[in-house]
């Protein structure tokens, strides 16, 4: 089966919700997508940004003090950290800032929730020389004041966004209705696997080297292949960016959500149910009338009411199993990585590593797994000093 | 023939005002929408709130945040239609986003509200593509065209849209504007070569003279935003519904006068 299928569905999930007014942009988007993933100068010119620019391939990390001290399986971290602006984000929006170009709109727009993608799609649109314009909930303006700077010394506009929750889910509706407005010159960059087709499919794609990457390093290291795949999931990127890859290989993905803090949390898989949210139909976290939950979580990239739609079919399929860790536990994670590895880990791949740790001892010592660190921890230092 | 299509037939020009059901409290939505009928409005579009209210701007979020605050869900929605049947027989169109209505579950929601009065639906992010199950019913299911549509795709939509067809006027979200582009006037026409089905035009009407202007071309005139915004400004007067009362004369007078 391929995934997804023509009409943009993983299974039941996926497809295009949206307002008339971009349907046209949206088909447009995916023939253009699919004719440069068949394009070799194209593919050529992305993999020419990561490897000079980004700074591709990242290392698979041997973490050997960690494996240590968790006592169980061999620990392994794909070091997206390491990557330009810190985070996986940028593999994306090289991606989608080319293919921007390459369908001539001149203005860029995107959302961001830690503001992660949001400095990934302000450093691409600069190096491209497009103009750029970032939403973002007042909320994480606050909490991620360091980005905000960083996006505007770069030559984007931040616009803050003061609807609904202040946060991620927000900043996206705005974004959407910035590009509703002017859809005849604007490429919205979307950070996540999220939204309508072609989106998932797309931002699947460009983060997918993630996995390949990892998938040679660990048979070149080992002679073989993980036995589990670990990342944290909030739309769900990084995680299907490292999973993708080994879809057909016998190897067990684990997605970790936020489980926040008592009953407030942003663990969509886990305690979600379908619906449509942001263009896709998708698990959402709804109250009973269908209106879309307030979310929280420690860590601002996970802050999101929904989940990309490949991620619910992964979860119905029993492709990958789906569970959360705590903002505490997160941070413990976040402390332990630093004092042993010398790694400063941000908040959302904390949740991975959180998780491995607690599972480390039934795992047992004969077992392989791969963690993405999908970011660095800098943005998130005045959070944990708190 | 339905209640909708019915009614264009017989006024020829449509005078159609939104409002969305909870800005002010369930009792005062009552009594705004008998009053826009009594004003002569011919159709009543009524919005049902919701927590992401991407195909709108402000005026539309703000409202939709307030009714919101009251817990408003689909059975209020119900039971105020409901109510207004036993003194009214206006036609009255609901505006939803996809995910309440799929909550409830699509059929339980097609049935409740026809049984309860309601004779059409619009759903502004549920594209003819994604549509299937809705079309299947009795209800009268109103597409919108905007002006980035293709001519292949207001084809299909008009054919897929029953009632009337939701003439979209600007690129964006809805919005009372200054100034409607030649987009609105240029639409109607490229849809009108490929349906003889009503067209009803809204977002960003604000103004007598801009119902004046959309009369001329199409069947239909929705105005949303700037009733609400009189709502907002005078939502804490005694006088509400009379001032609602009396915007909604001075826009029908778009029609009926020259």
């Amino acid at each position: 089966m391929k995934l997804p299928n023509k009409k943009g569905y993983f299974g039941q999930y996926g497809g295009k919700f949206v307002p008339e007014t971009l349907m046209t942009a949206l088909k447009e988007l995916e023939e253009v997508y699919l004719d440069i993933k068949k394009d070799t100068v194209f593919q050529n010119k992305i993999n020419y940004y990561f490897k000079n620019y980004a700074g591709r391939p990242t290392p698979l990390y041997f973490a050997e003090k960690l494996t240590d001290v968790l006592g169980g399986p061999k620990i392994y971290l794909k070091r997206e950290d390491l990557l330009h602006t810190g985070a996986h984000k940028i593999n994306n929006t090289i991606g989608q800032v080319l293919l921007a170009k390459r369908i001539g709109k001149k203005r860029i727009i995107c959302e961001t929730g830690a503001g992660q993608h949001g400095v990934a799609t302000a450093t691409a649109a600069s190096v491209m020389g497009l103009e750029c314009i970032v939403y973002m909930g007042e909320e994480d303006i606050k909490r991620q004041s360091l980005n905000v700077f960083k996006i505007e010394l770069l030559g984007a506009k931040v616009i803050g966004v003061y609807s609904g929750t202040k946060t991620l889910k927000d900043a996206i509706n705005e974004a959407i209705r910035d590009w509703t407005a002017n859809v005849r010159n604007t490429f919205y960059v979307l950070g996540s696997v999220v939204g309508p087709h072609p989106y998932p499919m797309m931002t699947r794609d460009f983060q997918s080297v993630i996995g390949k990457e990892a998938r040679k390093q660990i048979i070149k290291l080992e002679g073989r292949l993980p036995d589990y795949l670990v990342a944290c999931v909030g739309g769900g990127s990084n995680s299907i960016g490292l999973f993708y890859p080994f879809y057909r290989d016998k190897v067990t993905f684990i997605g970790v959500e936020a489980g926040g803090v008592g009953t407030e949390h942003s663990a969509t898989l886990c305690y979600g149910s379908p619906g449509v949210l942001h263009g896709a139909f998708s698990y959402v976290l709804q109250t009973s009338d269908g209106q879309i939950k307030g979310t929280h979580s420690v860590a601002p990239g996970l802050d999101y009411p929904g989940v990309g739609p490949e991620h619910s079919y992964y979860k119905d399929a029993k492709r990958a199993k789906y569970v959360s860790v705590t903002d505490k536990e997160a941070v413990d994670a976040f402390h332990l990585l630093s004092e042993i590895e010398g790694i400063i880990p941000a908040l959302e791949p904390a949740h991975a590593i959180a998780y491995v740790k607690k599972i480390a001892k039934e795992i047992g010592k004969q077992k392989i797994v791969i963690i993405n660190l999908s970011g660095r921890g800098d943005k998130d230092i005045d959070i944990v000093r708190k | 023939m339905s209640k909708i299509s019915d009614t264009f037939t017989k006024y020829k020009k449509v005078f159609i005002p939104y409002i969305t059901v909870g800005d002010v409290n369930l009792s005062l939505t009552e009594e705004l929408i008998l009053e826009m009928s009594k004003r002569d409005a011919h159709i009543i579009e009524l919005g049902v709130p919701f927590s992401d209210p991407l195909a709108d701007g402000p005026t539309i979020q703000r409202a939709s945040e307030r009714a919101l605050k009251r817990g408003i869900n689909f059975p209020d929605i119900f039971h105020l239609v409901g109510k207004i049947r036993k003194k009214s027989n206006v036609p009255i169109v609901l505006m939803s986003y996809y995910n309440p209505i799929y909550k409830f579950g699509v059929q339980e929601f097609m049935k409740e509200a026809k049984s309860e009065g309601i004779d059409g639906i619009i759903i502004p992010d549920l594209p003819p593509e994604e549509a299937s199950k809705i079309r299947k019913t009795k209800m009268d299911t109103i597409f919108l065209i905007a002006p980035t549509s293709t001519e292949n795709r207001i084809k299909l939509i008009a054919t897929l849209s029953s009632g009337f067809i939701y003439c979209v006027s600007v690129t964006g979200t809805t919005g009372a504007r200054g100034k409607l582009e030649e987009d609105a006037k240029n639409l109607v026409s490229r849809i009108r070569r490929c349906t003889d089905k009503p067209i009803a035009v809204g977002f960003g009407v604000s103004t007598q003279e801009q119902v004046r202007e959309i009369i001329k071309l199409a069947d239909g005139v929705i105005v949303g935003s700037a009733i609400l915004e009189v709502i907002e400004k005078y939502r804490d007067s005694s006088q509400l519904v009379k001032i609602v009362g009396d915007f909604i004369e001075y826009l029908i007078k778009g029609i009926s006068s020259k």
